[in-house]
């Protein structure tokens, strides 16, 4: 009997998962808080803190979709079909924000452009929320197959996570400005970082109440069984790191990007405490939905020596890129010098 | 059901034919750049930083453009294909995983530092970049063409419960078809990308300017096809020979060749007329398509009626679009030679006629892709995986036709506009020149500006 990859598969599948999160979800925060910002010189700043990276942090998205696919095939076919729509706007939402990146300042009309960035990165976020939120409220499947509506995912509680994930990432995207920037512009992002720290903390609050009214398995996870008693430092850590947040925003360089991701993890697992094994919500486990093991074992001796790799010249690539972002000349170099 | 099927059809060849023609460009213009980048770092020529510059712009807009149109395509098979990726999933999923973790994050990974690192990293690890860049691209090209070759020609699986699962990764990964597709495909894509070169080169020298660096380009142009279009000639004949063995009725359908026959004339033309098996208006010359795809004018080729109708590919579209690719090919070889000539005699900078030609060659190489992935693709109609299953039966269940309907629409909208203004972004960039930015590029105080690959490459 061959070795049983199915949890490795989960590992590294859910940490795909949470490192597009983080990643894209600060730098589509950057462009929810764009029309924010007063002036063009700040604007400019945002665009430039994530401008050599965003395509990267997008690479993580791929992973997890095709991840899901070539280890989960069974649930990667029910619940996509399920979110539909949402797939559809969350994908034109990012080519309007990625290829804006190149055209806003070719363009002769740059607000268009500029107006596609925060348009899409703010349709993007929405969609990935309500994909969230009908994945925790269930997917009715009969067979292999979503038998569902085309607007299952218009509920109140999907709408909510959506915009849950809205504050979420702005969160993340102005806890990143703090970080990369300096003088008025930070200011203005650790104000900006305060109002969406209050927003996600309602959200999350709301979040919390609601997934146990509305599925039994969560509820009974939560709070029956044996065990409530482990589960009591997720709430309490995430309470903490809001508080380091709160109280880091003031004067902190790291300290909120750190507070934020870590509020991010403890969501991310809570949710997991929440379905697992489940990986279409509530039907099919993990085991069912997996590929073969010859499919999987395939894939994972690449992905064991690649995975390492990767995450090496990620590093790399970030530390050529680190320190507070600056202004025109001195980011790379200035353009007359052909 | 079949209005969501036809428009799934619809959608998914509108969203990956316009996103092939960015991969048909920037796989070889990341490779263009990468040979720019050593010639300058061991020569120190200055032509060829100015030139890798140049082209750095260009490729970070079709480079961007490819990644976001590229996000879309493993979601299609989501959406609109779930019973093919619930079927094949154990097969294709891992190739195109492959895909994302050797190509993908290279490429995304170091183009950073190759659009904005120049000053920030010594230049050997600038040179590495770009190396690891046009790596990625051809990479992806492997994995992805694995995949597809393995829906035209599938080998090393077994069916387990009704789902395909691997039993030999090294068959499934090179089926028959797939060292052939790979080399075609690829080569396609340099010969496409050096008549661009060789176009905007002839764009600059038409208006005598930039000499030195547009003749370095037509020459390095010319200099590659001199070896590329031949060779993808004889590439392109192996391929449908290996078509002709595996896909016996792809190759019936592209020569719209009812009966089977020995001494089978090529049609030049003809109005293949599906429901009365039999073609009209031929011009053919006798004898020679048993001679190009037996090599001998005894050897017999298999017709269309050897299929039931059902199990037969629409014939007029790889029939038309075959011809398309080939009579493509054939021009291409023609300008070839005569681009070696013009060489020869010096004249590059000065023949006006071979600038307007090259000028308006430029989209040939794109048009022959697009041609050729039709062919290729409606081809194996009615399959998705061809002989296995049929494409009616990889549909999505729950879709309804108003929801492609919708989709379709969304797609197309969004794309009309993205390409639209790339198109006029990429010919602006270009006709820009090597100099400072075009003041019209510029309506702001550099200072002010955000970075971005196209204005910002070092």
């Amino acid at each position: 009997m061959a070795l049983d990859l199915v949890p490795l598969w989960t590992a590294i599948l859910a940490f795909g998962v949470f490192m597009y999160v983080l990643l894209d979800g600060f730098d589509l925060g950057v462009g929810i808080l764009f029309p924010l910002a007063h002036g063009v010189q700040e604007r400019s700043l945002m665009m430039n803190s994530i401008a050599p990276i965003w395509d990267f942090n997008e690479t993580w998205l791929v992973l997890g979709g095709v991840g899901l696919l070539a280890a989960f095939p069974i649930a990667f076919a029910i619940i996509i079909p399920a979110v539909y729509f949402p797939i559809l706007f969350m994908l034109v939402g990012l080519i309007f924000r990625g290829v804006a990146f190149e055209f806003s300042h070719l363009a002769k009309k740059r607000a268009f452009w500029s107006g596609g960035f925060f348009v899409g990165s703010l349709v993007a976020t929405f969609s990935q929320g309500v994909v969230l939120g009908t994945y925790v409220q269930g997917i009715p499947v009969s067979g292999r197959a979503f038998v569902g509506g085309s607007f299952d995912w218009l509920t109140p509680f999907a709408l909510l996570t959506g915009l849950g994930l809205i504050a979420g990432y702005g969160l993340l995207g102005a806890c990143w400005l703090v970080m990369k920037t300096e003088g008025e512009l930070q200011a203005w992002a650790r104000r900006m970082a305060r109002g969406f720290t209050i927003g996600v903390a309602a959200f999350v609050a709301m979040v919390s109440v609601w997934t146990p009214l509305l599925e039994p398995q969560v509820r009974s996870r939560w709070f029956g069984g044996d065990h409530p008693f482990w589960l009591w430092p997720v709430p309490l850590v995430t309470a903490g790191l809001f508080v380091w947040l709160w109280r880091s925003i003031a004067r902190g360089h790291f300290a909120p990007f750190l507070a934020g991701m870590g509020i991010f993890l403890m969501a991310y697992i809570g949710l997991g405490i929440s379905i697992f094994p489940l990986v279409v919500p509530y039907t099919y486990d993990l085991w069912q939905s997996a590929a073969s093991p010859s499919s999987q074992a395939f894939l994972m001796i690449g992905t064991l020596f690649l995975l390492p790799i990767i995450l090496g010249y990620t590093v790399y690539s970030y530390y050529v890129f680190r320190g507070k972002v600056q202004a025109g000349t001195g980011y790379g170099h200035a353009e007359g010098t052909h | 059901m079949d209005q969501a099927l036809l428009l799934s059809r619809l959608q998914f060849a509108w969203v990956i034919a316009l996103h092939i023609l960015l991969p048909a460009f920037t796989v070889g213009l990341a490779a263009y750049i990468a040979v720019l980048e050593g010639l300058f770092f061991f020569g120190r020529r200055p032509v060829f930083l100015r030139l890798s510059r140049y082209w750095l712009r260009i490729f970070a807009v079709s480079f961007g453009m490819g990644v976001v149109s590229g996000i879309v395509m493993p979601f299609q098979f989501g959406t609109n294909w779930s019973r093919y990726s619930e079927i094949t999933g154990g097969v294709t999923g891992p190739l195109m995983a492959y895909e994302v973790l050797t190509a993908f994050f290279l490429e995304a990974g170091f183009l950073g530092i190759l659009l904005f690192g120049r000053d920030k990293v010594p230049p050997w690890v600038h040179f590495f970049a770009g190396v690891m860049v046009a790596g990625g691209t051809l990479l992806s090209t492997f994995w992805i063409l694995a995949a597809n070759s393995w829906m035209q020609t599938p080998a090393g699986y077994g069916i387990v419960d009704g789902r395909f699962v691997p039993v030999d990764w090294w068959k499934a990964v090179f089926t028959p078809s797939f060292p052939y597709r790979l080399v075609h495909t690829t080569m396609a894509f340099f010969i496409t990308t050096a008549f661009a070169v060789i176009g905007v080169a002839a764009y600059h020298l038409r208006h005598d300017r930039y000499l030195e660096e547009s003749v370095t380009m037509q020459k390095m142009g010319f200099g590659l096809l001199a070896i590329l279009v031949p060779l993808q000639v004889f590439i392109g004949d192996q391929h449908g020979l290996n078509t002709l063995e595996y896909q016996p009725v792809k190759i019936a359908a592209i020569e719209a060749n009812w009966e089977t026959q020995s001494h089978m004339p090529l049609l030049l033309f003809a109005w293949p007329d599906e429901r009365a098996e039999r073609n009209d208006f031929e011009v053919a010359i006798p004898e020679l398509g048993s001679l190009i795809l037996r090599h001998h004018v005894d050897g017999v080729v298999p017709g269309l009626k050897d299929w039931k109708p059902g199990d037969r590919p629409p014939v007029a579209i790889p029939f038309f679009s075959f011809r398309i690719m080939v009579g493509i090919g054939l021009a291409m070889l023609a300008m070839t030679l005569a681009g070696l000539w013009v060489w020869y005699r010096g004249r590059l900078s000065t023949t006006r006629w071979f600038q307007r030609l090259c000028l308006a060659a430029m989209p040939l190489g794109f048009i022959a892709v697009i041609a050729g992935w039709v062919t290729t693709e409606v081809g194996r109609q009615p399959w998705v995986v061809y002989g296995l299953l049929r494409t009616r039966d990889a549909v999505t269940p729950s879709l309804r036709g108003g929801d492609v309907t919708v989709s379709i629409l969304v797609y197309i909208a969004a794309y009309i506009v993205i390409f639209g203004s790339g198109v006029y972004f990429l010919a602006r960039l270009a006709r820009g020149g090597f100099g400072p930015a075009e003041p019209d590029l510029q309506p702001f105080p550099t200072q002010k500006r955000p970075i971005s690959g196209a204005t910002r490459v070092t």
